[in-house]
């Protein structure tokens, strides 16, 4: 039970950082309306919007500001130093590197484009496997809280621990570093599903069980109409936090397995002391990462009835 | 059909972590065919917990309950259950809703054109037949409570089971709801079972008003007739001497010999 606690509250700091419209309560504009000086109030608004730029384009301009004001940094931090490459070097070195993402010269030497493909593959891979276990095991451990006190102490137990410390296992176990990465993704993607989804099926409001009670609905038909669509918001959660985890690991993996691959890059570069492909590969990885937690919100939108 | 519905010495004892707790106890009542009886009591007398019992999520401790000549034993299409904040799936439609309770009750005798039929039949019933294909949360709440109303009347219950239906609304839509269902009853002969803290809605729409006393150990504490004839009209109603006689019989219970002061 006490792992269930803490997973929701995973659940919730995700809630938290969804976009505010996301999760505004529907009747906050109308309590605010009910107030007495309420046309006073929007006359006050119009005023207010009619000074002031639309909201996008400040938006736009704080966005940019602050990725102005992080280059300047950096490049003050570059010139002092001397060892770490500003921003001119990196962007000549990355226009070069991405204008020919795709190259193949041996084994350990490819394009960043394959590098960051093989590195989704496993990500895709390992937390494919972990949704197949995950979301199964977590509808099972919800429904019955004799399993899920079973489950508790062992969750609670394995879910602290680095993924990285599963690494020694997979290499024994497979004998390979390639399916030794995939399965140190699988564990770390493994317990955000198992947990939010378990939480999810706990959460599942009576009202929607005691409809299902009254008509005296078949399990099949309780678990397709009302089970999976009330729990499906809380696995989208579960796999937002996944595949963020997946994609920090991923990294620190593959520096530590070599192969293909950005972690593999990263460490590889080092080796040849090219400090601005390391930079770029640490913008490379930011963005992807950025890029399939955007793709995800996506996706929770589309999911959620609120 | 004298006694179409029968509860007989019905008693509820839940265990709490502080020990048992009785809420109900000795509860007697015979509901005719076709008759609107309402339950009233303050809160927390248990009404509610009754209703479940006849609709069976719960299971007395004591006693039993006959529906039509069989054992209530469990929850089951042959009531209708209108929850007091709607229950509607946010994910189905309106129309998917209350198809959701007409293909599980009529499923395996008709086909789908039947059942489509039957769905939209309920859905004009209620005056939505324009709101077929929206969405729960595109509706307001008093038009939830419709489809609550047109599902659990789409199965042809044999007994409607309300609880608190309109306790979330506003006045003005609780009355022209509570028009609507005086409407529905006629038109469809239900017997209904409804739970209310509403002096009003309980007198309008019922032939008897069953008055609780205060829990724990809540039971019947008196029943009132209501012998104003049918059809009943809100602003006729609203000077007639026999009615103003009735509520004030139900408030005198209420405020008098069931006194509660405010929690």
């Amino acid at each position: 039970m006490t792992s269930l606690a803490i997973a929701n509250r995973d659940a919730l700091t995700l809630v938290n950082s969804l976009p505010p419209r996301a999760v505004s309560h529907p009747a906050a504009p109308a309590l605010a309306a009910s107030a007495a000086s309420a046309e006073h109030a929007a006359r006050a608004a119009t005023r207010q919007r009619r000074a002031r730029a639309p909201e996008w384009v400040r938006e736009i301009t704080a966005y940019a500001l602050g990725l102005v004001i992080f280059v300047l940094i950096w490049a003050v931090v570059a010139s002092i130093s001397g060892s770490i490459p500003g921003p001119a070097k990196v962007w000549v070195a990355a226009v070069n590197i991405f204008s020919d993402p795709f190259y193949q010269k041996g084994p350990n030497d490819q394009g960043i484009g394959w590098n960051v493909l093989s590195s989704l593959k496993r990500v895709g891979i390992g937390f494919g496997m972990a949704a197949l276990v995950g979301i199964p095991l977590g509808f099972i451990l919800g429904r019955f809280k004799f399993l899920s006190d079973m489950a508790a102490p062992i969750i609670s137990l394995l879910r602290p621990v680095s993924p990285l410390a599963w690494l020694p296992i997979g290499l024994l176990l497979f004998k390979a570093a390639n399916p030794a990465a995939i399965y140190v993704i699988f564990i770390c993607s493994l317990w955000p599903m198992i947990i939010n989804t378990a939480v999810g099926v706990q959460q599942v409001p009576q009202d929607y069980l005691n409809v299902a009670r009254v008509l005296k609905l078949s399990e099949w038909k309780v678990f397709t109409t009302i089970l999976f669509p009330a729990v499906l918001p809380f696995m989208i959660t579960g796999i937002r936090l996944s595949i963020g985890v997946a994609w920090l690991v991923i990294v620190a993996a593959e520096m530590l397995t070599g192969g293909v691959g950005i972690g593999f890059w990263v460490w590889d570069e080092w080796n040849n002391l090219k400090v601005d492909h390391i930079i770029i590969a640490i913008i490379t990885i930011g963005t992807v990462g950025w890029l399939l937690e955007q793709a995800l919100v996506l996706l929770a939108k589309k999911f959620s009835y609120a | 059909m004298d006694n179409f519905l029968q509860i007989e010495s019905v008693g509820m004892t839940f265990d709490t972590k502080k020990g048992e707790f009785v809420a109900l106890t000795g509860i007697n009542l015979a509901v005719r065919k076709g008759e609107f009886v309402s339950l009233i009591g303050h809160s927390g007398c248990g009404k509610s917990t009754l209703l479940n019992l006849v609709a069976g999520l719960l299971t007395p401790t004591d006693g039993g309950m006959i529906l039509a000549g069989r054992e209530i034993d469990g929850p089951g299409p042959d009531r209708g259950v209108v929850f007091q904040n709607h229950s509607l799936l946010p994910w189905l439609s309106c129309f998917e809703n209350v198809y959701l309770a007409v293909e599980r009750v009529f499923g395996a005798a008709e086909p789908k054109s039947m059942l489509r039929e039957r769905t939209h039949a309920a859905l004009k019933l209620v005056g939505l037949s324009h709101a077929t294909d929206k969405k729960p949360q595109e509706l307001s709440g008093g038009m939830k409570q419709r489809v609550g109303i047109a599902r659990a009347l789409a199965i042809e219950p044999k007994v409607l089971l309300l609880d608190e239906p309109f306790g979330a609304l506003d006045a003005l839509t609780r009355a022209s709801l509570q028009d609507e269902l005086i409407r529905i009853v006629a038109e469809t002969g239900a017997t209904v079972l409804m739970v209310t803290h509403d002096v009003d809605e309980a007198v309008l729409l019922s032939d008897r008003v069953v008055m609780m006393t205060n829990g724990p150990a809540a039971t019947i504490g008196e029943i009132l007739e209501v012998d104003l004839p049918r059809p009943r009209e809100r602003l006729a109603l609203a000077a007639n001497a026999r009615y103003i006689h009735l509520r004030t019989r139900v408030l005198e219970f209420l405020y008098q010999k069931q006194f509660k002061a405010a929690a």
